[in-house]
């Protein structure tokens, strides 16, 4: 079943106009880091920028997946085009991943305005992909007037989606109790909005009494300056809740319209550039020919990780100002 | 590091039988996989949307009710009908020698039946991705 290769930049016609094959290729692609496709990439990330890239975080089993789809459905209702890139994580030993966020949101599958890419999170840390914010612009690229980005099950420190989003909910599940308490100095300070999940069960309203409480004390983020995080309740089981969900995402939209959307836009460009830059120069020093040698000599304890990364480092500078 | 194959799996229509299907998602996970689960009671339609939106490199459709002569046709055209020509669609499950012979006619690339050990599932998937080559 020979086929021809069809270049990733004779994709960008036909996914800007929403060809959905061509967008899920090009986000392939954009995953395996195929070479190829870094120009085409490339080119899409100077056409993006128009789209509201929303967050979605919270510990595993918080309801993530299942207040994604209805809050789509809810964006549905205004007209608006949706994409979701939901993360699931790779095992770290084989490096495969069942991705099962789709299950909770099959009431979206068959409306045409309606994009779901899952992806692996293959071994990235931060509770995203590697390749999610490439993915995020070639689907603003197709059009999507909002794209939410699910993260993996998080835990106390994976903040990345706030460098990624402009706009960051962070769900809360009832029950948790001292668990809230633990982790309210990591994950809770990103949160733009606060939504406490499963609001059905009688134990929320506690959930929601910290969390205020904890935001009455004066924690938060220097990403949410001039702008106060709300607390808000919802129950995916009986519908309730979203209304507010959606008018709050839209009142922190505006919020960016000033100098702190400007600000936001620039943190988020900046990681982007430190990202890559770090990918680059790990592939690049790993390709260096005394990586193999001061790998061994630290396994030996001939010399510590410190001055073997400083050799590797260093070597790497004299070749490249020589060139 | 090249990619890891990705698979969809699914179950369509009413068949609420999915403990072998989950079975073979954690034996391709093992296997070094992305597997997209769907969940049980999918139609064509519905799993034909997800495996162009996730463009996975095989499909993969569990049926053990017997109506694999019904739901593959639908398939195949619904592929056609989404540009989509580069997908390998494997079927899994309990169907008779005769339809094995003419789901490969159509266009089935493996029929991998209820014997078939998990081992030579990873084999026979990724044999067949390297076959096809880079899309």
């Amino acid at each position: 079943m020979a086929r021809r290769y069809v270049p990733s930049l004779e994709l960008i016609g036909p996914a800007s106009d929403g060809e959905t094959w061509a967008v899920a290729r090009l986000i392939s692609r954009a995953e395996a880091g195929v070479p190829e496709a870094r120009e085409a990439i490339g080119q899409i990330y100077k056409r993006a920028g128009r789209a509201h890239v929303i967050g979605i975080t919270g510990v595993p089993g918080s309801g993530k997946s299942t207040l994604v789809g209805k809050l789509v459905q809810r964006l549905r209702d205004d007209g608006l085009r949706v994409a979701i890139v939901a993360i699931d994580p790779s095992s770290p030993y084989s490096g495969g991943s069942i991705l099962g966020d789709r299950i909770r949101m099959s009431d979206l599958v068959l409306d045409p305005d309606v994009f779901i890419r899952s992806m692996a999170t293959r071994g990235a840390v931060g509770g995203m992909a590697h390749a999610a914010l490439d993915v995020v612009d070639i689907l603003d690229l197709a059009g999507f007037d909002k794209i939410i980005i699910e993260t993996v099950g998080v835990g106390q420190d994976e903040v990345e989606i706030a460098k990624s989003s402009h706009t960051t909910v962070v769900v809360s599940a009832p029950g948790l109790g001292d668990e809230i308490q633990a982790i309210k100095a990591g994950i809770l300070e990103i949160a733009d909005i606060h939504v406490v999940s499963k609001c059905d069960r009688s134990d929320a309203n506690r959930t929601m009494t910290d969390l205020k409480m904890m935001l009455k004390d004066g924690i938060g983020s220097a990403l949410t300056r001039g702008w106060l995080p709300p607390v808000l309740e919802t129950s995916s089981l009986n519908e309730e809740g979203f209304e507010e969900l959606v008018a709050s995402l839209d009142k922190h939209l505006t919020s960016l319209d000033g100098p702190a959307g400007v600000e936001r836009r620039a943190q988020i460009s900046a990681f982007r550039l430190q990202k890559a830059a770090e990918t680059l120069l790990l592939e690049r020093l790993r390709q260096q020919a005394n990586y193999g040698t001061q790998t061994r000599r630290v396994s030996d304890r001939a010399t510590d990780p410190y001055a073997a990364a400083t050799a590797i480092v260093d070597q790497f500078s004299r070749e490249t100002t020589h060139v | 590091m090249s990619a890891p194959i990705r698979v969809l799996l699914a179950k369509v229509g009413l068949d609420g039988h999915d403990r072998g299907v989950k079975v073979v998602a954690r034996t391709l996970r093992d296997g070094g996989m992305d597997v997209v689960y769907t969940g049980l009671h999918r139609t064509p339609e519905e799993v034909v949307t997800a495996a162009v939106q996730e463009d996975v490199d095989i499909l993969g459709v569990s049926l053990l009710s017997g109506v694999q002569m019904t739901v593959f046709p639908k398939i195949f055209a619904l592929l056609k009908e989404k540009k989509v020509d580069d997908m390998i669609v494997v079927a899994g499950g309990v169907m008779p020698d005769e339809d094995v012979e003419k789901l490969k006619k159509m266009g089935v690339a493996e029929i991998l039946l209820q014997d078939t050990p998990p081992q030579e599932i990873i084999d026979t998937l990724t044999g067949l991705v390297e076959a096809r080559g880079a899309r």
